[in-house]
């Protein structure tokens, strides 16, 4: 998912990660659903019903060009009016066909095959080849566009990396090629098997208009009219009416889609909804089908009144301090360990957050594409304490306050204020709360200019690789300082192990390392609440934020 | 007058450049930007996206091609929307928040001219209590709370408005109330204050002494200088109003200036921040002119130098 905005930094609760499942089938097929368990999907909308979804959807979108915005308010713009080569089933997220009929993976697992569906069409009617898709990629790993996604198509296909950095200019010695006008062919430097799921999940590998694209400039450039409304040519279900920009984003059919007859919605309008407050009243008007977000201090209230209307899916992201492991005490892993210790999570996520969060005990996300770490940072009060005595710092005597920072929140405040006390309530171990505005504060941490910092990581695809890559020396999101030559070793053996089972080994033995260390102490895991009318239909809950438009229906 | 006009307009050229490049040092001179992501951006991208904006290029090169540019009326491309410019954008949102003031500052006038006049003639009787405890209670509720109060009751629980949005007329109805009572309260003191010590002049005695009837004192005789008060207010009041007000926008979602204003500087959009500042003192300066003439044409006393 792509970075979050302003507002998304403060991430919700959630209770059980056992829950997980029951949870997702409870609001995706929930009471007021009548697409329960076994029935797929409706063949067909209630006719006399306005099929509109009024979608609040955060901040006005930066643009619709999929090679050159980052943020998660375009990216559900993007789901609606773009398709992938691979689509993931909203239910399960396992790769189903999109514009790709099929796909061929050779028996080392680096070379992938898609097969394009037979007459595939732009939204302007004209055909759709695997030359748009080989030009789209070659603009995607272009310097000069400067796509801050680049990374998901450089750091796995053969010869991209350097193509980036033009150590080679020749494009066609890059792992992308298009044999034929339905096929593609994918050449990774190394077995990727979560290839598919950031295909299916990540806007970075969509095809644009090549056509339509050079028509108002060159294929590398960033800043052309070619999405306005009017010049714009997509290939989703959906194809933009109407954009007014902070009043609305209207969509509506696109009869060129592929699979336009199961497309239920006749349109969907997506409304900005930066304040939060305001998103909430807009819902309760009736302005609104579904908002983004919801005001913390709402949740008990329409958990009691409209348990309905409030739905809470987990979210594949964890809410953590991060450790500067260079900075004393915290260069002591024992220190870490105790504070990590130190911390009653089902307290915090009982009383503080409150949405019924996930205590965090690992990085890693219990049951991520099927993966869950079976280390734990886990221990008592006394081991806690007696790790600090360890330390030279019994009952904390002699350790300076531990400053913590974090980015302006009322959520991120009240949770380090509930740390901050139970640190001392535990450990005798003083600190001190600072509070950043968010590009302060980032920039901070990118500079390892703090001793302790509130962070969070949201899952870009599901697979346990995402949250267990950044904490390698050279990955630029590490900003620990912390660095473990076995654990790097690790990193790229996993890459390429023959088997998933041999791979989530692997993951096992670095999920150990990093409970041993604690260069980050995990806190919990995210959900997101939000608030829907019992109208929408077809609208699944899982923990990538998919949601297919065209599975969506308004029922009456 | 023209003479006086002239001056001071080739005296605002100076002010406007030290605006412009005091922001343009300072708002590069803060921790983080338009780059700095949750997701860092990898070292080569970020060159490839510098390189682009032309940050890359020592600082003073990148002030001097700002000022050319600026002077060809183009103020650059916006860093967070990046197939917009900020002359576009400024295009687009200017005159919402034009429109949204000015009828907030109509709903203010009619509202706060006759309360401030009423206030002072019936001084310290129950009518000016009541008058001048409006204009209190105005004064110090906040934006941000009569404007989700006023959702609240005639949105929500009569469902009269949208809680939120800018569709139609009728969208423009809570917002500029909103707005403008703040407005009206502060000109209902002004008015007040000004009248009051208007009407205790001598040339108001010798009106009422040579048989002029109340309202006749009132409207031609006391009004014209009672308002020299109000009018200094209107002038920054306009500049403000019409750039457009950061919480109200917010609160009903209205795709105004102000919005931006704030916005740009924390998305560090460093030539969205400057396109808006450089549109703010514009606007504040010509105001100002603007009062200082109209003030001369209102108060004998005072002459054009």
């Amino acid at each position: 998912m792509p970075t979050p905005s302003l507002a998304d930094m403060t991430r919700r609760p959630w209770r059980l990660a056992a829950f997980l499942v029951p949870v997702a089938l409870l609001l995706g097929c929930g009471k007021s659903s009548p697409s329960t368990g076994t029935a797929a999907a409706p063949t067909a909308a209630p006719a006399h019903v306005r099929q509109l979804l009024r979608f609040g959807n955060n901040a006005e979108p930066q643009d619709i060009d999929p090679q050159v915005v980052t943020g998660i308010p375009e990216s559900h713009i993007i789901q609606a009016i773009y398709d992938s080569l691979v689509d993931l089933d909203p239910k399960d997220l396992h790769p189903v066909p999109g514009l790709a009929q099929s796909w061929d993976i050779s028996a080392d697992g680096t070379v992938y095959t898609f097969h394009l569906r037979p007459n595939l069409l732009w939204s302007d009617g004209s055909p759709m080849t695997s030359e748009d898709f080989l030009l789209s990629w070659k603009r995607m790993i272009s310097p000069r566009l400067g796509s801050e996604y680049a990374y998901l198509i450089y750091n796995f296909v053969k010869g991209a990396k350097d193509y980036y950095e033009q150590k080679i200019t020749d494009f066609s010695e890059v792992g992308l090629k298009a044999p034929d006008a339905r096929t593609l062919e994918v050449t990774l430097n190394s077995r990727t098997p979560f290839l598919l799921a950031i295909i299916g999940d990540h806007y970075a590998w969509h095809a644009v208009p090549i056509k339509v694209l050079l028509k108002y400039g060159s294929l590398d450039d960033r800043s052309t009219p070619w999405t306005k409304p009017g010049n714009w040519v997509g290939s989703g279900p959906f194809i933009v009416k109407e954009w007014i920009p902070q009043v609305k984003l209207s969509v509506v059919r696109n009869p060129y889609y592929w699979d336009a007859k199961n497309v239920k919605l006749d349109e969907v309008d997506f409304i900005p909804t930066e304040d939060i407050p305001a998103e909430e009243r807009m819902f309760r008007a009736g302005q609104l089908d579904k908002t983004q977000e919801i005001p913390d201090s709402k949740i008990d209230a329409y958990r009691r009144d409209h348990p309905e209307q409030l739905r809470i899916e987990p979210y594949l992201g964890i809410y953590f301090y991060r450790c500067n492991v260079t900075r004393p005490p915290l260069n002591d892993k024992r220190v870490r360990r105790a504070l990590a210790l130190g911390i009653d999570r089902e307290e915090l996520v009982k009383n503080v957050t409150r949405g019924g969060e996930a205590p965090a005990y690992a990085v890693s996300y219990p049951g991520d594409a099927g993966y869950t770490p079976v280390a734990k940072i886990t221990g008592t009060r006394e081991d806690a304490r007696r790790l600090l005595a360890e330390a030279g710092f019994p009952g904390g005597k002699g350790l300076a306050p531990i400053e913590l920072t974090y980015n302006t929140s009322a959520n991120n405040k009240q949770i380090a204020e509930a740390i901050q006390e139970m640190w001392r309530r535990n450990l005798g171990v003083e600190s001190t709360l600072v509070n950043q505005e968010w590009k302060v504060y980032l920039d901070n941490q990118h500079s390892h200019n703090f001793q302790m910092q509130r962070s969070g990581w949201i899952a870009d695809y599901a697979d346990p690789h995402v949250f267990l890559e950044i904490w390698e020396t050279a990955n630029g999101n590490n900003d620990t300082l912390w660095s473990n030559p076995e654990y790097d070793k690790l990193l790229h053996q996993a890459l390429a192990a023959p088997t998933n089972e041999a791979r989530y080994a692997i993951y096992q033995k670095m999920d150990a390392i990093l409970c041993d260390e604690v260069p980050v102490i995990p806190i919990y895991y995210y959900t997101r609440p939000y608030l829907m009318t019992t109208r929408v239909k077809g609208y699944w809950a899982n923990v990538l934020d998919i949601h297919p438009f065209k599975d969506i229906y308004m029922a009456p | 007058m023209i003479r006086f006009v002239a001056v001071r307009l080739l005296q605002t050229i100076p002010v406007i450049w030290v605006i412009v490049t005091a922001t343009f040092f300072m708002v590069r001179f803060v921790p983080g930007g338009p780059f700095t992501a949750e997701r860092a951006v990898s070292p080569e991208i970020l060159r490839n996206l510098q390189a682009h904006y032309g940050l890359d290029r020592p600082l003073w090169r990148q002030y001097l091609t700002y000022c050319d540019s600026i002077l060809h009326g183009n103020l650059g491309p916006s860093f967070k929307y990046p197939t917009r410019t900020v002359n576009e954008i400024i295009a687009e949102k200017l005159p919402e928040s034009i429109q949204l003031g000015l009828i907030s500052l109509g709903v203010a006038l009619v509202i706060g001219l006759p309360l401030g006049v009423l206030a002072a003639v019936k001084r310290n009787t129950w009518v000016d209590y009541l008058c001048s405890s409006f204009a209190l209670v105005g004064v110090c509720v906040p934006t941000f709370v009569m404007g989700p109060l006023l959702i609240l009751v005639l949105a929500i629980h009569f469902g009269w408005f949208n809680a939120s949005g800018w569709y139609g007329p009728m969208d423009r109805v809570l917002p500029s109330l909103t707005l403008g009572l703040v407005y009206a309260a502060y000109i209902a003191r002004l008015t007040r204050g000004g009248m009051l010590e208007v009407l205790s002049q001598d040339y108001i005695r010798t009106a009422r002494a040579k048989g002029a009837s109340e309202g006749r004192v009132i409207l031609k005789h006391s009004l014209r200088g009672g308002l020299t008060p109000v009018v200094s207010f209107l002038g920054p009041a306009i500049a403000g109003i019409v750039t457009g007000s950061f919480v109200i926008e917010t609160i009903f979602q209205i795709p105004g200036i102000g919005r931006e204003f704030v916005n740009s500087a924390f998305n560090r959009d460093y030539t969205l921040v400057l396109g808006t500042v450089l549109l703010y003192a514009v606007f504040l300066i010509s105001m100002n002119l603007l009062v200082d003439v109209v003030q001369v044409w209102m108060n004998p006393k005072l002459k054009f130098e």
